[in-house]
């Protein structure tokens, strides 16, 4: 790639990069800052601040991508996006109100850094399936990139995946290079009523495994229902199981009707239009219901979809909880009550692992963050490869510390 | 092309080497004869051959492990090999290394429709999933042209497109997780039926590292539920410009085909000859756009394509009106290559991916080449994605043909680079584009990579010579001088 990054604006984070190296100075890397309560307390001395490298430099509509600085708020690029009729068809979450911030002031590289999607995961990727480039100061003091700018490449290394999801361990990402995607038309929500969680997880499977291109399927138990923000939802008087399909109008048309039919064996299904679900599924995309109380610990938890419902219900036998699904069943997010039950985290865990999957401590005390902890502790043979990528990348361990594993 | 000193002191253990492999493995599984041996010579790109040490066939993952930890010890290069498609010679042989083939790991290990996945070994072809799935409307998405015969675990290695990846994505995106060996015998287990991994993507790395990094010994995959229908529509157009804006305006309102393939006059001319696919013949261009989906979906976006495609100044267009009539649209492009193999003793299949907007800038500089360097070129193309498949014309047994081709290829991809594109869209780097990887990469930009690299093999075992132009020592990549409040950059500017 010829086009450079201005040195300028890269030149005060590779001298920080380096003083830090230096000195021996470990670094807290931050965009808006919205995220930093996910993982464990970083221990860093400084704090490299990186909201002034914004800017889109590179949006080409019709070869779908898309530039910017990575401390560009993702706001501006979803409006660039939305104004050619094209968006991050990964729905990057906005979890900045679950931790007491405002929201709509994240940045596209902490959404990147800590690879986070929204409903569209399941027909669409993750964060890391539609980041095609990246600028980088890697944690020696030493500019590189890795990717391209066209949507197909398979040049070295895919550094990118490694770089995606490293919550800023690895290196410090100064611009990003992003697949952007037309925005559908329309959209359609497909509602069935009164499930409990175990049917509801049939009911999204059989909509996932149907042609009909399912874009987004959650269930929400009776009490999260309730306090949806649309009116259908809250006051279906019980939980809430939801189907969602996108694309041209014949299309979504068509295949609501289809999965109203085939929905129609699991129970009674009402429709949202479009405007309504747009306002549903950011809700959801967003974990909105458990911004009220953010003194609660939250988990998000990565599960093959059947093992949904009897992960849910086997941590809900232990104790109160407030749970809803989404993925089909393949994500669960979990709140409790308070964080008096320390055992509870080890018992969130070690359902989550035998269920094939694991488990994230999203929301917390610092003291419990370090102490559960954070993310989920991995098999010995991957934390020592871990640990070897990030000596890779950051030999002297300067770039956050401490926020993914005690010791990276 | 050149490979990595052999080393010697391995060479001169040789039966050592081999009595330690049949201790492993049995009989059979260790082929050291010569005429055996040459089977393996080469892979896809036949113009490099080679002979290995031996050629080891395990079937267990724990035989996989062990071949690898006695090769460490014995510092013993190893190759991993699937089914030897390479484009990119991926799987070329070292004369002081042995081949680890793959080829018995071929069974399918649970198909999970709840969860829309299934667990293979990394020996099924890749076909072969979607067939094990397709009684219950499954398959799996990324669908290269050789299909029948590569095979997952090698998909992974390089992580193989196809022509239906602008809507469904590469083997990357359609992975849940994998098992791995390393270097050092330790086997790794990455994802599983979960849609996130958890901590470092570990699965993203190691799909398309070119076997560098470890041997893939099992693969999770995603299934997806096929379309309820799919229709295609030829459209010609009389020049490449008008073809390319057509491409544009068509994902500029919106639609993003399951396939959108463009040839130019040689290749049309080449394939129908052959296959008679009903191309038409008087036309600089063609394209060949699928939309699949539901059938009120397809319907509609049909008539939206061949309208944009009337704006656009298309003088031919046709729609399939039957699913024969659209597997006969496809038969022509399928058989692209074998077609330019007709008309050409030999040819040369280049992958660089552009920006599409620079195309018609392209296509003349590389008639400018094809002038200069007294080749023909024909040029097949995943339009959708900017993916350039040219096919240089040339005659392995004419003096000095091969190397005026490589020459070719090689200004070819240098423009795809110039023109802010990529070396390699799908078929990899391996021995073939090794060493143009300084016209993209920095010295800075290789150096983290085969960082990377030695977090996984630190001896450098794991297919040397292929993808990186220059190896160093791990310990000089690791080095760095810092001492407590002394800079390590004096000459830095100070702000």
């Amino acid at each position: 790639m010829s086009e450079e990054q201005a040195s300028e604006a890269v030149a005060p984070i590779l001298d920080a990069v380096r003083q830090a190296v230096a000195e021996a100075a470990p670094l807290e890397i931050v965009g808006a800052g919205t995220k930093r309560g996910i993982g464990r307390p970083v221990d860093a001395t400084g704090r490299l601040d990186l909201t002034g490298l914004t800017g889109i430099d590179l949006y080409e509509p019709a070869e779908l991508v898309l530039r910017a600085g990575a401390g560009t708020p993702l706001a501006e690029i979803e409006a660039a996006a939305a104004a050619n009729r094209q968006q991050l068809s990964f729905e990057p979450p906005d979890f900045g109100p679950l931790y007491g911030g405002e929201a709509g002031r994240q940045t596209i590289g902490g959404v990147i850094a800590c690879n986070l999607a929204g409903p569209r995961r399941v027909q669409a990727g993750a964060a890391r399936d539609h980041f095609l480039g990246v600028d980088a100061v890697s944690g020696r003091g030493e500019v590189f990139k890795a990717g391209g700018r066209v949507v197909k490449n398979v040049t070295g290394y895919d550094l990118c995946k490694l770089l995606a999801g490293s919550h800023g361990t690895l290196a410090v990402m100064t611009r990003i290079t992003v697949k952007v995607l037309p925005a559908p038309e329309k959209i359609r929500t497909v509602m069935v009523l009164g499930l409990s969680d175990e049917a509801a997880g049939a009911a999204m499977r059989a909509a996932m495994g149907s042609p009909y291109e399912v874009s987004g399927a959650a269930h929400l138990p009776t009490a999260i229902a309730g306090e949806s923000p649309v009116d259908m939802v809250r006051d279906a008087g019980g939980a809430v199981t939801l189907i969602r399909v996108e694309g041209p109008g014949p299309s979504v048309e068509a295949r609501a009707e289809s999965l109203h039919a085939m929905l129609a064996e699991f129970g009674g299904t009402e429709e949202l239009h479009s405007s309504r679900s747009m306002a549903l599924w950011r809700h959801l995309r967003d974990a909105a219901v458990f911004a009220a109380e953010t003194a609660r610990p939250l988990w998000r938890v990565s599960l093959p979809p059947s093992t949904g419902a009897g992960f849910a219900a086997r941590v809900a036998a232990a104790g109160p909880l407030r749970h809803c699904f989404d993925w089909a069943g393949g994500l669960v997010w979990l709140e409790l009550p308070d964080e008096g039950d320390r055992a509870k985290a080890s018992l969130v865990r070690a359902a989550a692992a035998e269920a094939g999957g694991h488990a994230l401590l999203m929301r917390a005390s610092p003291d419990l963050r370090a102490e559960a902890p954070a993310f989920h502790p991995p098999s010995l043979g991957r934390a020592a490869l871990s640990a070897r990528i990030k000596e890779a990348f950051d030999p002297c361990g300067i770039l956050n510390p401490g926020r993914m594993y005690p010791k990276g | 092309m050149q490979m990595p000193e052999p080393d010697r002191s391995v060479q001169d253990r040789a039966p050592e080497i081999l009595r330690g492999l049949r201790e492993i493995l049995a009989g059979e599984a260790v082929i050291a004869g010569e005429t055996e041996l040459r089977a393996y010579e080469c892979d896809g790109l036949t113009a490099y051959k080679a002979l290995p040490m031996a050629v080891v066939l395990p079937s267990t993952t724990a035989e996989v492990a062990a071949v690898l930890r006695f090769c460490r010890s014995q510092g013993v290069k190893v190759v991993p090999r699937g089914a030897g498609t390479s484009l990119s010679g991926g799987t070329l042989p070292l004369v002081d290394g042995i081949i680890l083939g793959l080829g018995k790991f071929k069974e399918i290990l649970d198909v999970d429709f709840e969860n829309r996945c299934a667990v293979v070994q990394p020996g099924v072809t890749n076909l072969a999933i979607s067939q094990a799935v397709e009684h219950e409307g499954f398959y799996y998405a990324p669908d290269p042209s050789s299909q029948i015969a590569c095979s997952i675990g090698g998909n992974v290695a390089e992580n193989a497109g196809g022509v239906h990846c602008l809507k469904y994505g590469v083997t990357t995106n359609n992975l849940l997780g994998v098992e791995f060996v390393t270097m050092e015998g330790e086997v790794l287990r990455i994802g599983g039926k979960a849609l996130d991994a958890e901590g470092y993507d570990l699965l993203g790395i190691v799909t398309g590292s070119e076997g560098l990094l470890g041997v893939i010994t099992e693969v999770t995959v995603r299934l997806l539920r096929k379309p309820e229908t799919a229709r295609a529509v030829l459209i010609g157009f009389p020049s490449n410009e008008q073809a390319g804006d057509c491409v544009a305006k068509v994902i500029g309102a919106g639609i993003i085909p399951g396939g959108m393939e463009m040839m130019d006059k040689l290749a049309i001319r080449a394939t129908e000859d052959f296959v008679h696919a009903g191309y038409p013949l008087d036309v600089e261009a063609l394209l060949i756009v699928e939309l699949d989906g539901p059938k009120a979906e397809v319907d509609y976006l049909i008539e939206k394509v061949t309208d944009i495609a009337s704006a656009c100044g298309a003088v031919y267009s046709r729609t399939s009106e039957t699913e024969a009539e659209r597997l006969t649209f496809w038969a022509g492009r399928k058989a692209a290559f074998p077609a330019i193999g007709r008309i050409s003793p030999d040819y040369l299949c280049m992958d660089g991916t552009i920006p599409r907007h620079r195309l018609p800038e392209v296509l003349t500089r590389m008639a400018e080449l094809s002038e200069k360097h007294g080749l023909r070129v024909a040029n097949v193309f995943h339009a959708g994605d900017g993916n350039l498949h040219p096919l240089i014309l040339y005659d392995a047994n004419a003096p000095e043909e091969l190397e005026k081709a490589e020459d070719f290829g090689a200004d070819i991809l240098r423009l795809c680079v110039e023109v802010g594109g990529v070396l390699t869209g799908e078929h990899g780097v391996g021995v073939e584009k090794r060493d143009l990887m300084p016209a993209m990469f920095s010295e800075e930009d290789l150096k983290q990579q085969q960082r990377v690299k030695c977090a996984f093999d630190p001896d450098g075992l794991l297919n040397p010579g292929k993808v990186f132009p220059l190896l160093h020592r791990c310990a000089e990549l690791g080095r760095m001088h810092i001492h407590r409040g002394r800079m390590p950059f004096p000459d830095l500017p100070r702000f």
